[in-house]
């Protein structure tokens, strides 16, 4: 398939349907409802299904029911949705079931606003809903990566029968830039789905998609079993991209999503003035890249986080280095952007004087 | 001679024991589902949905496949599957603090969407599972832990009526109310089940049950006595029958007097 200019939301809805997914439901917020808007037409073009649940809450529970199925299906909202999605997103990764959701982030707490904001890290890698459990959290940067990472999603969803979370601020959903659907094959070797619950023919034995262990012995094999598969994932399925690390450099610089793009353009800036920085962008944000990041923290003097949060990834960064490297955060909230001049000066304060390990929310 | 066998355990329901209290009307509930799953063959392509309640464990009673369901949320649990799978027979099991209390939203907009799945809805005027609290279904003056002088309507409004609220969509195909407090009643109850499913295999929407049931533990009553205090005070206020069946008319308002005054 060509190159086609496409908005962000709307690759990420094609990217669903070129991975095979023919089932979505959801329930309109901004600024992702380009995304349910693209797949009410696109979906019965290709035999799927599209539903407008009547909230987030009813939505999560139908992704549910669908993902018992076995068949590819998922969801997209935004900040206060994806709150009200938790408790299901507990039960699908309680019952080991595969699905993707799609967070475009926007600012909080609370209805908070709607412009681009990277706030929800935390409930994205740190479980979110109630529970001892996982999403394999996935944070492209441009809309191409977009499209990839939400086919590559569903490969990832179908091998752990855990959900994916493929996490985007409000930029990525709302940019347009030219993305290309690649033939493609699945990235894992996937079984075939003998758990689902379709109607138990013959001598088979029930299958009953269920999170519900009343004997704590039970149980607690059952959350060791999760832990089994969570480790998988921290060994196999760590993502990230370096820039500028081969040559020598005083500051690192670390941030995800479309805000690296803008730590990019301020390191390439800087290289000119001879400002010695490069730039590490974790892909996975669950399994963090914590060893990559590591030994790309022994070249620097010092580390800088961005991100438009009050600083959520800088703790994982900060257990990245284990205080072998001073770090250093600026942040911008609200749906306000960093600019490339800003993360420039942060960057160029630090290259003059590392020892000192500062935070500006 | 030979054998004539006229009564076993149908065949969609699993070989074990239930957990229910004595004199519990949960099991008959069961045995009427699973039979018209028999009687109609549909045993092989169902899923059901346990809700979280008494019938939590639902899934371990029944011989077909099954999807435990977050509080109240089965039916939209019902329509993901559904719609993931319009071949299968898709049918809910929930209660009256499930449907009617938490998962009132859900039950409204999948019933007014017409997904093709089938509810019963299992009405027993109380919380069940965690010790007898009020329920959306209580009836006036009924005491239960949450409401020790019973039930104040001043206070809590007067019982929730979810065949008739619900037949006032226009979507549904068939909703009915039955009970199962006598032998008589449980068979009549039977044949809405039969309707239901009937209906649903041929591809129609919306389908409901509501079934009365007795819960001696937490209305502090024996089960003979349970049956006496359904049909005494529940059956007056919940009215049994056919609330709306396909080609049903919607219901024709009432002037504003009756003398036309």
């Amino acid at each position: 398939m060509a190159k086609k200019l496409m908005k962000g939301s709307e690759a990420i809805g094609e990217a669903a349907v070129q991975a095979g997914c023919r089932l979505f439901f959801g329930y309109p917020i901004t600024p992702q409802n380009e995304i349910p808007e693209y797949l009410s037409h696109r979906l019965p073009q290709v035999g799927g299904t599209f539903v407008q649940a009547e909230s987030e809450v009813a939505a999560s529970n139908m992704l549910y029911g669908a993902a018992g199925s076995g068949e590819r299906v998922f969801t997209s909202s935004s900040s206060p949705g994806i709150s009200l999605m938790q408790e299901a997103i507990s039960y699908i990764a309680g019952s080991e079931l595969p699905c993707v959701i799609v967070n475009i982030m926007r600012a909080g707490p609370g209805l908070g606003g709607i412009l681009p904001s990277q706030s929800d890290y935390f409930q994205a890698t740190k479980g979110g809903g109630h529970g001892d459990y996982r999403l394999l959290v996935l944070a492209p940067w441009s809309v191409q990566e977009a499209a990839d990472l939400v086919q590559d999603a569903f490969d990832l969803a179908d091998y752990y029968r855990n959900p994916v979370m493929i996490l985007g601020d409000g930029l990525i959903g709302q940019m347009m830039e030219p993305v290309e659907f690649k033939e493609r094959k699945p990235i894992k070797d996937l079984p075939p789905k003998t758990w689902a619950a379709t109607g138990c023919k013959g001598d088979r034995p029930t299958n009953i998609i269920n999170s519900l262990f009343l004997d704590p012995q039970v149980l607690e094999d059952h959350n060791r079993k999760l832990k089994a598969k969570y480790e998988a994932m921290e060994r196999d399925e760590r993502r990230w991209v370096e820039y500028g690390t081969d040559g020598d450099y005083d500051v690192l610089v670390v941030a995800y999503g479309t805000v690296a793009r803008v730590c990019s353009t301020a390191v390439e800036d800087l290289a000119a003035q001879g400002v010695r920085a490069a730039l590490f962008r974790p892909v996975s944000l669950y399994p963090f890249p914590y060893d990559a990041l590591r030994k790309a923290a022994e070249k620097a003097r010092a580390i800088l986080v961005v991100e438009l949060s009050t600083g959520q990834m800088v703790e994982d960064v900060r257990l990245a280095v284990q205080g072998s490297r001073p770090v250093r955060f600026y942040g911008r909230q609200g749906g306000m952007l960093a600019s490339p001049e800003e993360v420039a000066e942060q960057i160029r304060a630090l290259a003059e004087s590392p020892a000192q390990e500062v935070s500006h929310g | 001679m030979a054998e004539t066998v006229v009564f076993s355990r149908p065949q969609a329901l699993a070989p074990v024991n239930t957990h229910y209290c004595p004199g519990c009307t949960h099991g008959v509930i069961h045995r009427l589902v699973a039979e018209a799953l028999d009687e109609l063959n549909l045993k092989e392509r169902t899923v059901g949905i346990a809700p979280v309640g008494c019938s939590v464990l639902a899934y371990n009673y029944f011989s077909t496949d099954f999807h435990e369901a977050s509080h109240g949320r089965a039916p939209a649990v019902a329509t993901g599957i559904k719609r993931a799978r319009p071949d299968l027979i898709v049918f809910s099991y929930q209660g009256d603090g499930d449907l009617a209390s938490i998962g009132m939203g859900e039950i409204v907009h999948c019933a007014n969407r017409g997904e093709k799945v089938t509810v019963i809805f299992v009405n027993n005027a109380i919380y069940g599972m965690t010790g007898g609290q009020m329920a959306p279904t209580t009836m006036p003056g009924q005491v239960a832990t949450t409401c020790p002088l019973g039930r104040d309507v001043n206070l809590a409004g007067w019982p929730i009526r979810i065949a008739e609220l619900l037949s006032t969509l226009k979507t549904p195909a068939f909703i009915a109310r039955g009970s199962v407090h006598t032998p008589l009643h449980a068979v009549r109850t039977k044949e809405y089940i039969r309707r239901a499913f009937t209906l649903q295999k041929e591809g129609t929407c919306f389908t409901l049950v509501e079934v009365l049931s007795t819960c001696p533990t937490n209305w502090g009553i024996p089960p003979r006595e349970a049956t006496d205090w359904l049909e005494k005070n529940m059956l007056p206020y919940y009215p049994l029958g056919i609330f709306k069946e396909p080609g049903g008319e919607d219901r024709a308002p009432r002037p504003l007097s009756a003398g036309g005054r």
